[in-house]
């Protein structure tokens, strides 16, 4: 027992008394149970969303990109603005799973592997958008530099938009195989108890035929802590160089030097309210409240203030910059994004990005569940009114007064954004019914230090 | 001479270690240990190595950054050196900064996923590849330890229920395999 010793002031992670047993049944439950009505209703308007976008992606392949509210001025809008919430969205997944590793941040476990699928899911919505703005996406593999015979034109690694290309690829393919090799202990967990023969012939694939093995829990362990070692600059360099799609740029309000790490406290941000709204719901539906606990959701609340408190001081500093910059082109663009015709965007993401998180200084209000949910509700609305408003202010006023024009989206603009948060739900209410949705191997393995009942039963003993 | 295999249950990790430690104690072979989750201080109590793969993963990272400085090397400069935005890709030191994204994704790319399809092939985990656990509990709550029984296998079990072993089944191996 004194291997597992954990400071007594340490909040159980683990409610309960639970056993190694419990807590295989407790995972696998939502996966041997047949799903509910309301999965049922949840999922038929995830997908009746998702087909809605496929319709609408398709019209716009149809017709071409017309079919959107883009103007000669306004480019980029709702399809950029999408892409770079939904890769922010993603980040908070990695962040948890790897950073918080190389932290040994313990109550990471029971957390991680939804806030991975998320991170997964998200970054598929995300590498949509691009790829439809092509207009002709099945050309879209020319974005990588393949041998061709148009007199040998390579794509140009000078542009941030390729950096792109190789980040979110390198990104997403990362995420994939660190989830899945987390995931290949907790799959041989559900084929050894499935009863059912196609049950156990899936999850034998899956599973890739883990056993267990003394050798392999070391080679495990150490794959996890490298990857977690590689995927934490990757995860910044991921949104830093999405925040240079822009910055690289010389347009006014684009062209700062801020962007990287206030585009990645952002994408924490959005990405820890995303987490906090998927798993307060996953903890009732699938009744893992001893999982993942109060405990859980006080912290990312303080993480939601802190990086919500980071970016409200990177909007004050762009303000800022703009006016002692000296350049008026520059305080034209801060001004006009404050005042101009798009103050309520403005007003939008002020409100819910800087003042919302606020009132989790307040415990009661942090440790309120309700509270938790709406605030990571309206986080995720601001963080979308964030990138709406870097984009579309700061392209509507351009140098020419005479092409100075407003962006408003068309049904099909609507229509792809909300196809994308179908097809997004679509994924995670699959995963939450096949996949175990907590690392219940990593559980196991804190379950004498943080375990409610080992923790009880070591106070008795002092 | 009776060489049986002995597949011997334990239901708590602390029980499985200081009985590793005895068992080693009185010179007995294990062959394999499977536990349902890392646990802390195993690969020691059982002698194992440690694993070399981060010193490949290095490896595969270089392999990664050096295909991309090669790659952007011959893509920008040598086959067709363009002024894109007046600036001009004549020399490779000079547009360098411009590269530094795509070598840190690449070589991350590169480490990141040789390192895990080593693992895979070295711990032989592929899709269709058969479980090989001995006992399907092994991945929820029980600890298993593989070992050879010696000559004297009363004598053994004696020793094995003393050291906290939920139950104890011989292997017989086939005559044939002889």
């Amino acid at each position: 027992m004194s291997s597992h010793y954990e400071a007594p002031i340490r909040k159980p992670l683990i409610e309960g008394d639970k056993s190694y047993h419990d807590i295989t049944v407790d995972i696998a439950r939502p996966i041997e149970t047949p799903p509910n009505k309301d999965w049922w209703i949840a999922f038929s308007i995830a997908l009746m969303a998702f087909l809605w976008g496929v319709g609408c992606i398709a019209y716009t392949i149809g017709t071409g990109i017309g079919a959107w509210g883009l103007n000669k001025t306004v480019g980029w809008a709702w399809d950029i603005t999408n892409f770079v919430w939904w890769v922010g969205i993603g980040h908070a997944g990695t962040l948890i799973s790897a950073v918080l590793l190389l932290f040994r941040q313990k109550w990471r476990m029971g957390i991680n592997r939804s806030a991975e699928a998320m991170t997964i899911f998200s970054v598929i919505q995300a590498g949509l958008f691009p790829i439809i703005h092509m207009g002709r996406p099945w050309l879209a593999y020319w974005m990588f530099p393949i041998p061709n015979q148009f007199g040998s034109l390579w794509v140009n690694f000078n542009s941030p938009l390729l950096w792109d290309i190789f980040a979110i690829s390198t990104y997403l393919t990362v995420s994939l195989v660190f989830w899945w090799t987390g995931l290949l202990p907790d799959f041989a967990m559900i084929r050894d108890r499935a009863v059912k023969p196609f049950q156990k012939k899936i999850y034998s694939l899956i599973s890739f035929g883990w056993t267990g093995r003394a050798k392999d829990w070391q080679r495990f362990e150490e794959v996890s802590l490298v990857l977690a070692g590689l995927a934490t600059p990757l995860v910044l360099s991921v949104h830093t160089i999405v925040s240079m799609d822009f910055a690289t740029s010389v347009i006014p309000g684009w062209h700062t030097t801020i962007f990287p790490p206030y585009f990645v406290a952002g994408a924490i941000f959005s990405g820890f309210a995303m987490v906090q709204t998927l798993l307060i719901i996953m903890r009732k539906v699938s009744r893992l409240e001893s999982y993942i606990t109060l405990q859980h959701i006080e912290l990312m609340n303080i993480i939601i203030m802190i990086t919500g408190s980071i970016v409200g001081c990177a909007y004050i500093t762009e303000l800022f910059i703009a006016w002692y910059s000296g350049v008026e082109y520059e305080q034209f663009a801060f001004l006009n994004r404050a005042t101009g015709p798009y103050w309520w965007a403005y007003f939008f993401m002020m409100t819910c990005n800087v003042v919302s998180p606020q009132i989790m200084w307040f415990k009661k209000l942090r440790t309120s569940i309700i509270v938790s949910f709406v605030i990571s509700i309206v986080v995720n609305i601001g963080m979308w009114f964030e990138r709406f408003v870097i984009i579309v202010t700061s392209l509507h006023r351009d140098f020419l007064p005479s092409s100075w024009t407003m962006f408003s989206p068309t049904f099909i603009d609507i229509g792809i954004f909300i196809g994308s948060i179908g097809f997004f739900f679509v994924l995670f209410l699959l995963y939450a019914r096949s996949f175990p949705v907590i690392a219940q191997a990593e559980v196991k393995s804190i379950l004498k230090s943080s375990g409610e009942n080992y923790k009880k039963l070591r106070d008795n003993h002092e | 001479m009776n060489k049986n295999n002995l597949h011997v249950l334990f239901d708590d990790d602390d029980i499985l270690l200081d009985a590793i430690k005895k068992i080693k104690e009185k010179k007995y072979h294990i062959n394999e240990v499977y536990t349902p989750f890392p646990v802390h201080g195993l690969d020691k109590a059982l002698g194992l190595k440690p694993t070399r793969i981060s010193i490949l993963t290095f490896i595969y990272g270089c392999i990664g950054f050096t295909i991309a400085v090669l790659m952007m090397n011959y893509i920008m400069i040598v086959d067709w050196p363009q002024n894109i935005g007046g600036k001009p890709s004549f020399s490779f030191i000079e547009n360098m900064p411009a590269f530094v994204p795509i070598m840190f994704e690449m070589t991350v790319f590169f480490a990141a996923h040789l390192m895990v399809l080593t693992f895979y092939m070295r711990s032989r985990l592929w899709p269709f590849k058969k479980a090989e656990n001995p006992n399907p509990l092994t991945t929820d709550n029980m600890f298993l330890i593989d070992m050879e029984s010696g000559d004297n296998l009363n004598k053994l079990k004696v020793f094995l229920k003393k050291t906290g072993a939920v139950s104890i089944e011989v292997i017989e191996k086939d005559d044939n395999e002889k």
